[in-house]
């Protein structure tokens, strides 16, 4: 790519301009972009190691220079502190050991020794001569295992990381102690947890929650993508479930028709295509109708503003899944709208909304700019209000007409404001399940589509369809979760190219 | 006599203007009306049929031939009260304790400056990447070994909305960073600790936000679909509103049913409504404020 001056980028026209910025960011951003991502992760290991490195040695010379207190406390966690008068800590580390041990050895050792197969023995039925039937054995629970297990190498990395800290606490106990200054008491510890470490007070509640009911489950989903997770094997009543490697993700990607008449790869294909169209016209359309409509209401000489304003916001206060599914039943065969339209004589034949593929996705485009113009009124008045006046005022002196006034000022300003906002707004349509799913359920099907996939249409996105497998009759929780992953995957880098394309994001502290 | 001609000219101008920009405003106007029309027409057309008793099934026509109070009675012969509860009951819990998360994480990013801060916020943008949904497979079965699904859905969903609420903090952060930080020094300085300075300067300062997270958090439950779908699984008892009422618009049901899901919501939409129309205000000063921020 010939680089070329400022002034010969100035000089260009618009349409060359815009051309040439995009092939700068796929011939230079983007392979940068990518460069320096994969170079930030390299670094991003190689100092991870380096610093488990200085720990270790951190560790070692502690003992090797530390009194015997210190000495005692790599075995009795917290020794340390209980022998130097800080009762509260040590007695908080050496309870956290002996649950620690306490669970490891009840417990915790027989999930970690089945995780590699995930459960040995399956539900047994043995006959009952007596009356004829036969009474079911459940013995080992692949799902609990998996879970367990993840709870298990949790538990055994918080308990380094504490063995950590209280070596730590002993180190910084002596240099304290050695320039002749006292520790923290308890009461003082106490203290703390309210002012300079309120932080930590803050977090643990919602942290806590995040852990259990957000990280955990997703690592175990991850997981699950390497085994065969159904409800066929389901762990426990049917069948135990075990690590299969790669071949889900083999199976999605392969080309290979699988049950139906089309390969798994070519129905993601479709509805990976289907989903970031939606994805693209949902963000925009109501983007800048929205914002249009906020400027039509923010006109000089229009009256009753809020009354215009308030009829908007009225429907967000509706609950959507009200609107949503009225709206579909209004536009369904024998709806309202076809009603109407056939009473009126205008149509002969009912209009085939939810019908044909083209028609249910042009018209659920259409019905989300009804949901979403009102909110993006609201979000755009209040940012189109903050635009200088005077910068419109000159502007209007020079002789800008409001198309060059919207393009030049207004368009730049907000493009500039809203860029994170556009950003979330995009991820958030690529996974906006309630407008779909209330809407069409998916329809019309694809026929073509491997059944065994939960029979997926024509307007599914990747996350209803996610949906649609985990609720379908064969219940493939392994497929789901590589639906998961590759969602994961395209959302990533998706934010990752604009991230770093964007101005506006990056720079946190600028806003406040 | 140039002179003349040239105010004429300008006068003419003026006048020029003046009838391009009402022509304008009559545009934008009918727009206005046209949109408001378009944007009410649905909601008219719901609580018109709600009253329409000559039948129950989906209608071509509009305005009822029959009108009668006979689909809400009939709400009360059905496990509709129920749900009603069961939602009211999650919205009223969320409320409460999701406000309380979410104020704890955001105000804590916003005015703390410690080692992990950086690490823990992308590390939760990262997170949140995952469809959510995801997670409900396995919460599902570990809520039902609680005994905290079917009937008993209620509490489970509770817990399912507040525990990963921390991750929502966008919006609040963004407004504790507007509030100058030179208060919490003042404050320090003067020997407050950091909970003093929390109740004592800057939640005094909240309101807004306060109110728009609880109004936001309350509002939630209501519209939920997916987890309620999957906690309440098979079991009547504990379906919230949403899962309920689309039931009723399933292929074997809707012959029956789709007056009273008019009728239902109705009765849903005006408590929702009147509460969300009494607190607009806050609600568009988090929306504005918390979009630019992102």
């Amino acid at each position: 790519m010939a680089n070329i001056s400022d002034l010969e980028y100035l000089r260009l026209s618009k349409g060359q301009k815009l051309l040439f910025r995009l092939k700068r960011f796929f011939t230079d951003s983007l392979p940068n972009g990518l460069k320096n991502f994969f170079v930030r992760i390299g670094k991003g290991i190689g100092s991870g190691c380096q610093k488990i490195g200085s720990e270790c040695k951190d560790i070692v010379s502690t003992f090797v220079h530390g009194d015997w207190k210190t000495k005692l406390s790599y075995l009795v966690m917290g020794f340390g502190c209980l022998a130097r008068g800080q009762i509260l800590r040590g007695i908080l580390f050496l309870l956290f050991e002996i649950v620690f041990i306490g669970y490891m050895i009840l417990a915790g050792g027989y999930w970690l020794s089945m995780l590699p197969s995930l459960g040995k023995v399956g539900p047994t039925e043995t006959y009952n001569e007596l009356f004829d039937t036969y009474t079911t054995t459940y013995n080992d629970n692949s799902f609990k295992i998996l879970l367990y297990g993840v709870l298990t190498i949790f538990f055994i990395i918080a308990f380094i990381y504490t063995w950590r800290q209280n070596v730590k606490q002993n180190q910084i106990a002596e240099k304290i102690l050695a320039s002749g200054k006292k520790l923290r008491s308890g009461k003082e510890d106490l203290h703390s947890l309210v002012d300079d470490q309120f932080h930590k007070t803050l977090l643990a509640l919602p942290m806590t929650g995040i852990l259990i009911f957000t990280v955990l489950p997703i690592i175990f989903m991850v997981l699950v993508a390497f085994t065969n997770y159904d409800g066929a094997h389901d762990g426990y009543a049917s069948n135990l479930f075990t690590w299969v490697g790669l071949k889900n993700f083999n199976t999605m990607l392969s080309w290979n028709s699988a049950g139906g008449t089309q390969s798994y790869a070519a129905t993601f294909g479709e509805v990976l295509t289907w989903t970031l169209i939606w994805a693209f016209f949902a963000t925009f359309t109501n983007y800048f109708l929205g914002m249009f409509v906020a400027m039509a209401i923010n006109k000089k000489g229009i009256k009753v503003k809020k009354l215009w304003r308030t009829i908007l916001v009225l429907t967000i206060a509706i609950p959507q899944f009200i609107s949503l599914l009225y709206v579909s039943k209004m536009f369904a065969k024998d709806g309202i709208i076809n009603g109407t339209l056939l009473s009126l004589g205008w149509i002969k034949q009912a209009l085939p909304f939810w019908e044909d593929p083209t028609w249910a996705r042009i018209t659920v485009i259409i019905i989300n700019i009804w949901i979403g113009i009102p909110y993006l009124m609201l979000i755009t008045t209040g940012i189109l209000m903050n635009i200088p006046a005077d910068l419109y005022e000159s502007a209007r002196i020079d002789g800008a007409n409001p198309w060059q006034q919207y393009t030049k000022i207004t368009l730049p300003y907000m493009l500039f404001v809203t860029g994170p906002y556009l950003l979330t707004s995009f991820t958030g349509n690529m996974n906006n399940f309630n407008v779909i799913y209330l809407l069409t359920g998916g329809a019309p099907t694809n026929a073509a589509a491997s059944s065994a996939a939960g029979s997926v249409g024509y307007t599914d996105l990747l996350i209803t369809w996610l949906f649609k497998i985990t609720t379908g009759a064969e219940s493939q929780y392994y497929l789901a979760s590589v639906v998961g992953i590759l969602v994961f995957i395209v959302v990533a880098l998706i934010s990752l190219i604009v991230y770093n394309v964007l101005p506006s994001i990056k720079n946190e502290e600028d806003f406040q | 006599m140039s002179q003349n001609k040239t105010a004429g000219a300008v006068a003419k101008r003026h006048m020029g203007l003046k009838t391009s920009r009402r022509i304008g405003n009559t545009a934008i106007y009918i727009l206005l009306i046209a949109m408001s029309v378009i944007w009410l027409v649905p909601f008219i057309c719901i609580l018109l049929q709600s009253f329409r008793v000559e039948s129950t099934w989906q209608v071509g026509y509009v305005v009822p031939q029959k009108w009668g109070l006979d689909n809400y009675q009939n709400l009360f012969k059905t496990d509709f009260p129920r749900w009603y509860t069961n939602t009211f009951i999650a919205a009223l819990c969320t409320a409460v304790l999701q406000t309380v998360i979410v104020l704890c994480m955001s105000y804590t990013l916003s005015r703390f400056r410690f080692k992990m801060r950086q690490p823990l916020m992308r590390f939760m943008l990262i997170l949140g990447m995952f469809p959510g949904m995801l997670t409900m497979i396995i919460l599902y079965r570990v809520l039902k070994d609680l005994g905290m699904t079917q009937a008993n859905a209620v509490p489970g969903l509770i817990l399912v909305y507040v525990a990963s609420s921390g991750m929502g903090y966008y919006v609040s952060k963004g407004f504790f960073d507007t509030i100058p930080k030179s208060l919490d020094e003042a404050a320090r300085v003067d020997g407050a600790t950091r909970l003093q300075v929390l109740y004592k300067i800057i939640l005094p300062l909240s309101k807004p936000i306060v109110i728009y997270t609880i109004l936001t958090a309350f509002m939630g439950p209501w519209g939920d679909f997916v987890f309620a779908r999957y906690i309440s699984f098979g079991a009547s008892a504990g379906k919230n509103v949403a899962v309920g009422l689309y039931d009723w618009l399933s292929k074997d049901q809707i012959n029956k049913s789709y007056t009273m899901f008019c009728a239902g919501g109705v009765l849903v939409a005006i408590p929702v409504t009147i509460l969300f129309m009494c607190l607009q205000k806050y609600y568009v000063e988090g929306v504005t404020g918390g979009a630019v921020k992102g």
